[in-house]
């Protein structure tokens, strides 16, 4: 005998009307990234063939040190929610599925951390020795 | 019973242009995933210093470290052109089979066309 109201047995199982936040963040993110990645992506090809001394003044640049974090907290986010896309598609295990989405959140925060952390060392330290 | 192939008869269905174009898209986003992992290693060694810097350097210059990277450069501008084509689906056009068919030739074109600039512009 189930005494709950047929009210308590279906609250919390239907949307939560966030549905479509992750998808249309998505979309916001690509957008950004459409010059950002053109923008990197010249710079990355000469990578290679720079110094120390090159990187770190490019690096500590304003705008560079600007459109550098961008490119990569929004990577990171837009790879995140496609990662995530991607297990849902393939991992029919549910609990393989929540680990799986677990584990790509906490490594992107990590990621995110090291990268904010990283560039501002360079920015306002420089790079020692 | 016997084992019978299921519809679409994957093993013998030649997959159309758009498929490739789809697949290399999340195949190319996953690999670029996994690259911003290195790129955020190679922030962290160049905050470290110049001896961490060097060490990562000479990976990168490496013929291994090389072909990575202009492969996740491809990839990049790969997944750009192909992730536009999805932005224009989004308006809800360009569902055609003809402009499908023609629009993952210009998609393809288009990334090529840009490593092509790339490449000309490191050699000069």
């Amino acid at each position: 005998m189930n005494y709950q109201t047929p009210l308590a047995r279906v609250r919390g199982l239907g949307s939560a009307r966030q549905g479509s936040h992750d998808w249309w963040m998505q979309r916001v993110s690509a957008i950004a990234l459409l010059p950002l990645s053109l923008w990197l992506a010249a710079y990355l090809s000469i990578l290679p063939n720079v110094t120390y001394e090159q990187v770190i003044r490019w690096i500590s640049l304003p705008w560079n040190t600007v459109l550098l974090l961008s490119f990569i907290l929004l990577s990171l986010y837009h790879a995140m929610l496609g990662l995530q896309v991607v297990i849902e598609d393939y991992v029919h295990n549910d609990w393989m599925k929540l680990l799986g989405t677990l584990g790509i959140r906490l490594v992107s925060a990590f990621l995110t951390l090291s990268t904010v952390f990283s560039v501002l060392h360079i920015v306002f330290l420089g790079g020692h020795g | 019973m016997k084992e019978r192939p299921l519809s679409p008869h994957l093993q013998v269905y030649r997959l159309p242009l758009t498929a490739w174009v789809s697949i290399t898209h999340r195949a190319t986003g996953v690999f670029l995933s996994l690259g911003m992992i290195l790129l955020v290693v190679f922030l962290l060694a160049i905050a470290q210093g110049s001896e961490s810097f060097g060490l990562v350097h000479s990976c990168l210059q490496s013929l291994a470290g090389r072909l990575f990277l202009w492969g996740w450069i491809y990839s990049l501008l790969f997944h750009l052109c192909h992730g536009f084509r999805h932005l224009i689906w989004d308006t809800g056009h360009g569902f055609e089979r003809e402009t499908l068919n023609r629009f993952a030739a210009y998609e393809i074109a288009a990334s090529l066309l840009l490593v092509l600039m790339l490449i000309l512009l490191v050699s000069i």
